[in-house]
């Protein structure tokens, strides 16, 4: 397939620009990873807003606390690993617990973080993330939706964590397209299977429901940008239809996008639910395409694993 | 605000400081809960700070100046009943809600919650935080052009903490010159002596060495304290006030005792503290 590939980390800093020249409360800091992040966009433009703390990410979160309660918006980048893992508790105590106005824009989360290898591979973000009261968890699947989805973050009020991803993505989203955090979109209406994703394994997933549907399974596709709070209505009534779901993500089994909709369904709607993702275990070198493959997430090994499943 | 203090102030403001050390051992005697060795290590400059130099609105927004406030942000949220007891002398909230420190449903909660207590900036109890976040305060006003100081207070053992010298390094490195840190010396925490636990050594070189402008002190006299802020207030740099205090002073049994850290007081002992103070 050509597909037109987009760096979702620019549109990340492209949009930061666009929302700084409309509100000068928006701030943006960074730990020295401002060219992979792409924060340096924002950095160019609003030099006196941006705020490079060095290699220090728990200094990078509290500080980006005592800037909101000066009544700031501040932007916060660093690898996922670093925001969610090394300053998890600064972000528990002191931005969550307080309900500060703070988005974390986190980049390189999951397995395509590649070649850095497993201590940069951020496959628990969304676990501990979401475990965390007051917490709104994000995980757009392209550049729109990426940009829109800090265009939403910029206006809520409360911390939002967003994971970009590190990988050029495909277009899915043209800009007809409305993200509202309420709602989960029904990307494939299906009757046999439900499909549910969001980031990077969007695309894998459309992909693998072409293969599927050339084997006869008429699987539905449902795309969860926000992780928490979730669509219940839209999970359960698709669940409600096909009678089995799988989730599929690029993050552990544990905790993340699966984990929430097994907790939903346990307990509204009981149905059989699949979780596929990397399983517990830590990832390792290679390519994002070797990765997605080897830990089965690409839409070839989705397809197969699917369908041995449902057979 | 005035720049010299009288002898008469002084006066007064030690038996301030009396009261509010009563107040810190009812609090926690009542709750059967708190911190009482770093309450007191703490509360004679917390007094001068809060009564004599702080710009400050315990009726918070209803005064058009809040913005314009000082900030405080007690990073050694465990001498939460300190901080109460000075909030409750100022008029923050009447002194009769003391007694339900650390209670079921409480505004008074364990370490200070901004949710459910006016007045107080951030929440805190989990160390090393507090100069970090008083780093992005500072860094707000002065995009604001807010001419306000951010006034952090820290416990010795909490600079053990490494997320406490990534804020040092920030606030110089940002010539964040309205900041203002205390170290509460008391050269105690949980296990013992600072020393022997973790060596916290020459404080006062250390944050020198890091940038920042340092005044030592001798945390329980006034003078000395209110003398140290005002200099402080005039730094070109960040400001550290390296306080050397007693932890449990005033309360001859607790005073320089690792085990009164996070004790409280039986009925025997509360008597025996608060005639001691009378």
């Amino acid at each position: 397939m050509n597909r037109e590939y987009k760096s979702v980390r620019s549109e990340y800093g492209k949009t930061l620009v666009e929302l700084g020249k409309v509100n000068k409360d928006i701030v943006v800091l960074d730990a020295d990873l401002s060219s992979s992040t792409q924060t340096k966009l924002f950095a160019k433009e609003f030099p006196e807003r941006f705020f490079n703390v060095g290699i220090s990410e728990q200094d990078l979160i509290t500080t980006a606390a005592g800037l909101s309660c000066t009544g700031k918006i501040p932007f916060v980048s660093t690898f996922a690993m670093f925001a969610s893992g090394r300053a998890w508790e600064q972000v528990r105590n002191t931005i969550c617990y307080s309900n500060l106005n703070v988005k974390i824009a986190a980049t390189h989360g999951g397995i395509t973080v590649g070649e850095d290898g497993a201590s940069h591979q951020a496959l628990e973000d969304i676990s501990l993330m979401r475990s965390i009261p007051n917490m709104t968890v994000i995980v757009p699947a392209d550049a729109e939706e990426t940009r829109q989805a800090i265009k939403f973050a910029a206006e809520f009020n409360g911390p939002v964590y967003i994971r970009i991803s590190r990988s050029n993505l495909p277009d899915i989203f043209d800009s007809n397209y409305k993200f509202d955090y309420k709602k989960a979109n029904i990307i494939k209406e299906g009757k046999d299977i439900t499909l549910i994703t969001n980031g990077e394994t969007l695309v894998e997933t459309i992909d693998c429901a072409k293969i599927l549907s050339e084997k006869g399974i008429d699987a539905e596709i449902i795309n969860v940008p926000v992780v928490k709070p979730l669509d219940n209505e839209t999970i359960i009534n698709s669940a409600k239809k096909t009678n089995r779901v799988i989730t599929i993500e690029n993050h552990s089994i544990i905790g993340g996008l699966g984990s929430a909709i097994c907790e939903l369904l346990s307990e509204k709607y009981p149905t059989k639910v699949t979780r596929i993702g990397t399983n517990d275990e830590f990832g390792q070198s290679g390519t994002a395409k070797e990765l997605m493959a080897f830990y089965g997430l690409n839409a070839e090994k989705l397809a197969q694993k699917i369908t041995g499943l449902i057979k | 605000m005035i720049d010299q203090i009288s002898e008469l102030e002084i006066k007064d403001i030690e038996e301030v400081s009396k009261k509010l050390r009563k107040n810190i051992l009812m609090m926690i005697h009542n709750a059967q809960s708190g911190h009482p060795g770093g309450s007191l290590s703490c509360i004679d400059i917390l007094n001068v700070l809060f009564t004599k130099c702080m710009k400050h609105y315990p009726e918070c927004e209803l005064n058009p100046e809040y913005k314009n406030r000082d900030r405080f942000i007690l990073s050694k949220g465990h001498a939460s009943a300190a901080l109460y007891s000075i909030m409750a002398h100022c008029g923050y909230f009447k002194e009769e809600e003391l007694l339900t420190f650390r209670k079921f449903g409480s505004k008074l909660q364990g370490h200070p919650c901004c949710k459910v207590l006016k007045g107080i900036e951030i929440s805190t109890g989990s160390l090393g935080q507090g100069l970090s976040i008083g780093c992005g305060m500072a860094l707000g006003l002065k995009l604001d052009k807010i001419d306000s100081k951010v006034y952090v207070y820290m416990g010795d053992g909490e600079i053990e903490e490494g997320s406490v010298w990534e804020a040092v390094m920030n606030a110089a490195h940002n010539n964040l010159d309205n900041i203002i840190a205390f170290v509460d010396r008391n050269k105690l925490q949980i296990d013992g002596s600072t020393e022997k636990v973790k060596s916290v050594g020459n404080v006062k070189a250390k944050f020198e060495a890091f940038g920042w402008d340092t005044i030592e002190i001798d945390g329980h006299n006034i003078l000395e304290i209110y003398n140290a802020i005002i200099k402080a207030k005039n730094s070109s740099k960040p400001c550290a006030i390296i306080a050397n205090t007693i932890k449990g002073k005033g309360v001859s049994f607790m005073e320089n005792n690792a085990g009164w850290h996070g004790k409280a007081p039986n009925d025997e002992e509360l008597q025996k503290a608060l005639d001691e103070l009378n």
